[in-house]
């Protein structure tokens, strides 16, 4: 389904005197990384339908410096956030929502540190608030009979102790939601982070995504959720290695709600 | 006091002195680490010891195992009243000194003292095939080989002859007080080691004093001896899991800290008034090479660690067969603290041989196998936290000695030149608006 999205950037509404309520912020994968871009267009498209009173910072969002912290470059990572802090304050940004849990993480433990203070959410929390505010309502008819699991991120999970929003959003469709045999704060990591996204796996008997996606396999879904763009990415290479693309799809949480609202 | 009772005291001014001369060197070991101020939200951390290290909530995330750990545990410390008792007697020549002043309590007392004894006895008995003729994973991987394995098996055999040689002291004493053999007096109650009376009741009361005397001394040297084997020991848990799990990170376990050294120069380059107008002391280096660049509670903890080995269980790096194990990491930084700590014992607080941790005993490559999901940190029964070591020791390979894998350098090339971690440009970022 093609769609305009009403998209502003902080910029074009502060050129017009106003303020959003909420900076969405886009993060690298959302923006460049073909399959996350989907994801952002989804989000979008909820925020859309709910009328949501959002920004982004366009041109002006540079890496939250995640993957270069994790790395073991503090310098780059703290040029990094200095210098996002000197952008989102001057916007006198207060709200921020994010579909990375990773820039989730970040932004909202990292960033008060260095004189950047936010409410930030992930955008299963964002999507959890506006549903028990009564602004979102999901429609899961077209999940009936299937076989959903949510994959936990760990910067989400074990990282912040988030496990019930997106299970919360989950429960809304008409679906099957199961857990993984590994799930919650036992969650296994999908072989990303740390910036291991960014390089190739030291050498092992086995990829860290092929052992998560046995857990998968072994509960027989229709449908593997997650909520992380490098997820997303770890669980696709996953499911293509296990030659299961027919039966085992992997959508994103905004994604399942979009779809199911048919948007 | 007989020359029984100097004999005793001898043996226990031996013991402790010995004890705490070992405990100031790990201290002095302990203190090589850098300051870290751990002084905050005092309240929380009650609590948080009082629940993870004295309730023990995280043991039982593994049922078995974790039960037959509270039992050894709380035996452990409720043996202890008894010990004390021991202690007095031997200085003094008393026998069973408590039992007048605590009546009935007394009997009850060491009642329960028998019941855990059998209990503990037959934990260490299944912990002790469970290490040796099963194949539980964690305890065979290539870190537990040699040393740590043999320590494991003293430990658990030392904690079975305890408290046999306990049972049998009561088996004695119950046979001596039914014969009212003078010095012994009609006290406790013995639900246990009464099924070992049959075995002695055809001895000589001679004989049976000689027993119980034998059981009295093996149970106290035994208990001396083995507090003087824990700074040798993976079983100094028993000490610093409780300081340990008190200074444990409460913020978000994702949150990582943001390095003051580096801030006060990314300060300068936003703000250059903000440069100081003469350098403070000498450069701090940044992240860990050795064991002196990590803080004190890193320190600590490695001596905290008793290699159960959760962390690695649950790490994915192990489990897919790299190289990385986060238990090793602990086990590292504890064998390179002490030989630091030894060489500084022998040539002086300045000596260097020249070694680090980062080489010498962790390598580069499990450094890089680390995803940092925190399942090392969540596992870990008292909140020790492997992940920050490694943390350290990659910033100190990436700013200190620029290693870091290429695919890695490209990264954070792409970072600098167009903030982000791939070859695109800042100014195509909001053109997934018009896509689709």
């Amino acid at each position: 389904m093609s769609s305009t999205l009403n998209v502003n950037t902080m910029a074009e509404l502060m050129a017009k005197g106003e303020k959003p309520e909420v900076l969405f912020w886009v993060g690298c994968a959302g923006s460049f990384d073909d399959r996350a871009k989907k994801i952002t267009r989804a989000f979008v498209k909820i925020l859309n339908s709910v009328g949501v009173n959002f920004a982004i910072l366009g041109t002006e969002e540079s890496c939250t410096g995640d993957p270069a912290k994790r790395a073991g470059n503090e310098f780059l990572f703290q040029m990094q956030a200095m210098t996002n802090i000197q952008v989102m304050n001057a916007y006198e940004v207060k709200k921020i929502v994010t579909t990375c849990p990773h820039c989730f993480n970040t932004l909202k433990n990292e960033y008060p540190g260095l004189g950047g203070d936010y409410e930030v959410l992930h955008h299963s929390q964002f999507l959890q608030k506006l549903m028990e505010e009564g602004k979102l309502k999901i429609e899961g008819g077209e999940f009936k009979g299937k076989k959903i699991s949510f994959h936990d991120p760990c910067y989400l999970g074990r990282g912040n102790g988030e496990y019930e929003a997106p299970r919360a959003l989950l429960e809304q469709l008409d679906a099957e939601l199961v857990e993984l045999k590994r799930c919650k704060s036992k969650g296994l990591c999908c072989g990303a982070g740390g910036a291991q996204m960014f390089k190739e796996a030291e050498p092992g008997a086995k990829e860290v995504n092929i052992e998560r996606m046995e857990d998968v396999v072994e509960a027989s879904l229709n449908i593997v959720a997650v909520g992380c763009p490098f997820c997303m990415t770890m669980m696709t290479d996953g499911v293509k290695n296990k030659e299961k693309e027919e039966t085992l799809k992997v959508y994103d949480l905004a994604e399942l709600i979009a779809e199911g609202n048919g948007l | 006091m007989g020359l029984e009772n100097i004999l005793f005291i001898v043996a226990f001014a031996a013991a402790v002195f010995l004890f705490s001369k070992n405990l100031k060197a790990i201290i002095r070991n302990i203190n090589l680490g850098k300051d870290l101020d751990i002084s905050d939200n005092k309240l929380e951390r009650w609590k948080k010891m009082i629940l993870v290290a004295i309730g023990q909530s995280k043991m039982v995330v593994k049922p078995v195992s974790g039960l037959m750990h509270i039992i050894v545990y709380a035996g452990f410390i409720i043996i202890n009243i008894e010990v004390l008792e021991i202690i007095i007697d031997g200085i003094f020549g008393t026998h069973r000194v408590f039992a007048a002043p605590l009546g009935g309590l007394y009997d009850f007392l060491i009642g329960s003292f028998e019941i855990l004894a059998l209990l503990v006895l037959v934990a260490c008995v299944v912990f002790f095939i469970r290490r040796n003729a099963m194949t539980i994973k964690r305890f065979k991987m290539k870190e537990m080989l040699g040393w740590p394995k043999t320590d494991a098996n003293i430990i658990l055999i030392v904690e079975v002859f305890l408290m046999g040689a306990f049972l049998k002291m009561n088996a004695a004493d119950q046979v001596l007080q039914a014969r009212g053999v003078e010095h012994y007096v009609v006290a406790g109650s013995y639900p246990v080691s009464q099924f070992l009376v049959p075995i002695m009741e055809n001895f000589s009361s001679g004989y049976i004093i000689f027993l119980e005397r034998a059981t009295w001394w093996f149970h106290i040297l035994g208990i001396l001896t083995f507090l003087n084997y824990l700074p040798y020991s993976k079983h100094f848990h028993i000490m610093l899991a409780f300081p340990s799990v008190f200074y444990s990170k409460l913020k978000p376990r994702a949150e990582f800290d943001n390095m003051h050294s580096v801030k006060k120069e990314v300060e300068i380059m936003f703000d250059p008034d903000a440069a100081p107008a003469q350098s403070e002391g000498p450069v701090e280096r940044f992240g860990a090479k050795d064991v002196a660049d990590l803080n004190w509670k890193q320190l600590m903890d490695s001596y905290s660690c008793t290699e159960c080995g959760r962390c690695s269980e649950q790490c994915p790096a192990s489990q897919t067969g790299k190289l990385l194990s986060p238990r090793k990491i602990m086990m590292d930084t504890r064998d390179r603290l002490e030989e630091v700590g030894k060489g500084k014992d022998k040539n002086g607080k300045d000596f260097s041989d020249g070694k680090s941790l980062l080489g010498d005993y962790i390598s580069e490559e499990e450094l890089w196998a680390c995803t940092t999901c925190n399942a090392c940190v969540d596992a870990c029964p008292i909140e020790l936290n492997p992940l920050s070591i490694i943390m350290d020791m990659r910033r100190s390979l990436v700013m200190e000695e620029s290693k870091i894998p290429s695919e890695l350098a490209g990264m954070i090339t792409n970072i600098e030149n167009n903030g982000a971690p791939w070859q695109f440009s800042q100014t195509d970022r909001a053109n997934w608006i018009n896509e689709e």
